[in-house]
């Protein structure tokens, strides 16, 4: 690397565009935004900067107060799933086939660059009440059925009397799968890029020890591999929180996101003042999670970009 | 049947498994298939039911290409398809050369406050959507963006948008091409008395070539396929593809909504996995070369 000042000029060449892009169209918007949250409505649409922070104690009234819990619960529930389920697949990956491990990356991979709101989407003809899901509950209800009449216990209506589909959609689990499904491979990729790093002769001498496979497991190779664990949780749990459309598309009355209330706010209530305190208490949320990344797992070196 | 189901599952191979072959247990073979059909099982029927006759979607009636005939039929469709096609494509240009300028700007210089230009470059990429989206929703309307301009230049809020959170990516992926470069190339053609403008051209702009194509590939199917900062920033007026598709989903759900979706994910899809190739085989060349 060279000092800019040995080439001024085609340092500003480089820098000058992308930094006014920056800047303008990025820097100062959400500038405008923050120093909206600190401001008062004024009329239908103006507003005024008074450095009031009567937007914030705004969100924290009982109402939104519940929103707020219930996005931080929400998101929290979906990275949990994502790290348990992720782990194993991570795992699977990392000690397949050198032939298959291409695959089983592409496959976990490819979801990532098919647009989230149609998998949202597709999830809504799984789990409607005539959905597949309830389809495959049905027969497995129906083939219980039958057992249960051929062995005679039919009349004592064990599994209830008719097939009852299950309510899958419109409520707080329906969202919680939606970002799950949503982002899952945030979660796998970092996990996967740790546990194939990972020195396998700690594995087998822990396993040669006398150690069983959970015993390893968490005293060998979480210990080892949760700064992935730590990426991964992040970078689920961030766009989790902010979700707006998954809780639109497959919640109900009550599973309304912070995201949603910001997005309100923004559109049909008009008030944007409130909408960019909430959307900057996401944005806080989101540098305390990077900061809490960065001081935990110590600077390895590397900008941000290579994270 | 019952010997490749058991073999599959892991049980029938004559070696036995070794302690750390993970990939081989039944319960974990058995966690990556229910996670593998919970990931592609939607998308599958998904794309099934655009070609399926029926209006209702619930069951399989008979295979029809109707639903793309009428989805192509649907003027309000086409146009936000349009639109999208538009915006994609002025937003590769532009971030494609913006993302290339940072790349080269964070490998060759030493400056001040160097640390914080990464990491603001960085924060496209890692705030929420909806956090850009009010921003730049805010942020044309303060400065009075005008509702009423004529076709290609109306979407132009939404392409610098686009470019704002789309050139970041750029810039990642050709600093990893950079990154294999060869400084004593650029020393010979400087030494050799090429200016820096001729060295750029000659020498590094072949170099990241397959990092270019695949930058601008990424950042086409980003800004195709982006719902979120769209829906804050575009008008009635121009409505893209995404956008569209969240209005029909939300108030009619018919297959022509999954026709238009399965073209949508097809084109991305495809152009995602030409970048992929296009960028492996351009490190390959790079680790080799």
């Amino acid at each position: 690397m060279e000092n800019w000042r040995k080439h001024p000029l085609v340092f500003w060449a480089f820098s000058l565009p992308p930094s006014f892009w920056l800047v303008f169209f990025f820097l100062v918007p959400l500038t405008l935004v923050w120093g909206y949250s600190f401001s008062e409505k004024r009329g239908i649409i103006g507003t005024e900067l008074t450095f009031t922070l009567d937007n914030y104690l705004r969100a924290l009234e009982p109402i939104y107060l519940e929103i707020l819990w219930k996005s931080l619960g929400m998101a929290a529930a979906a990275t949990a799933i994502c790290l348990v389920v992720g782990y194993p697949v991570a795992f699977a990956i990392a000690f397949a086939s050198e032939r298959l491990k291409p695959w089983l990356l592409l496959l976990v991979i490819l979801p990532f660059w098919i647009n989230i709101l149609i998998r949202t989407y597709a999830l809504i003809a799984v789990f409607r009440t005539r959905g597949y899901a309830n389809f495959a509950y049905e027969d497995l209800w129906n083939a219980a059925n039958w057992v249960l009449n051929t062995v005679g216990l039919g009349q004592l209506q064990l599994i209830g009397e008719r097939f009852e589909p299950m309510a899958l959609l419109y409520n707080n689990a329906a969202v919680v799968a939606g970002i799950v499904y949503a982002f899952f491979p945030f979660m796998v990729l970092p996990l996967y890029a740790n546990i194939e790093k990972l020195d396998r002769s700690f594995m087998e001498a822990s396993l040669d020890l006398g150690a069983g496979h959970w015993r390893t497991f968490f005293s060998v190779v979480f210990p080892l591999t949760w700064h992935g664990a730590l990426s991964g949780i992040v970078i689920v749990f961030i766009p989790a929180l902010g979700a707006f459309f998954i809780p639109e598309l497959l919640g109900g009355t009550d599973s309304q996101m912070i995201g949603n209330v910001i997005e309100r706010q923004f559109k049909s209530a008009n008030d944007w003042p409130f909408g960019a305190a909430l959307s900057f208490l996401l944005m806080y949320a989101t540098f305390f999670a990077l900061a809490l990344r960065a001081l935990v797992a110590g600077r390895k070196g590397g900008g941000a970009l290579d994270a | 049947m019952a010997g490749r189901l058991t073999s599959l599952l892991g049980f029938g191979r004559d070696e036995p498994i070794g302690p750390l072959d993970y990939g081989r247990r039944w319960w974990m073979r058995l966690i990556v298939g229910l996670t593998f059909v919970f990931l592609y099982a939607p998308i599958v029927v998904l794309i099934a039911y655009s070609f399926n006759d029926s209006r209702r979607n619930i069951v399989w009636v008979r295979f029809t290409t109707d639903w793309y005939v009428k989805a192509i039929h649907d003027q309000s469709l086409l146009v936000a398809f349009g639109n999208s096609l538009t915006i994609a494509i002025i937003n590769t240009l532009l971030s494609t050369v913006l993302g290339t300028l940072t790349a080269l700007l964070l490998w060759r210089f030493r400056f001040p406050l160097r640390p914080v230009y990464e990491g603001a470059i960085a924060l496209p990429i890692v705030i929420p959507e909806i956090c850009m989206g009010v921003a730049m929703m805010a942020f044309f309307a303060w400065i009075g963006w005008p509702n009423d301009l004529p076709w290609p230049i109306s979407l132009s809020n939404i392409v610098i948008a686009h470019v704002a959170f789309s050139f970041p990516f750029v810039a990642v992926i050709i600093r990893a091409r950079l990154a294999g470069f060869n400084r004593e190339l650029e020393d010979a053609a400087k030494d050799l008395g090429a200016t820096e403008w001729r060295t750029l051209l000659d020498i590094i702009v072949p170099y990241l070539k397959p990092a270019l194509v695949a930058g601008a590939l990424i950042s086409f199917t980003l800004s195709l396929d982006d719902f979120v900062i769209t829906f804050f920033t575009a008008g009635p007026d121009t409505i893209t593809l995404p956008v569209k598709i969240f209005s029909m989903v939300r108030f009619s759900v018919t297959p022509e909504v999954n026709a238009a979706s399965t073209v949508l994910v097809v084109i991305t899809v495809v152009t995602t996995v030409l970048a992929l190739r296009l960028q492996n085989a351009g490190q390959k060349a790079g680790s080799s070369g």
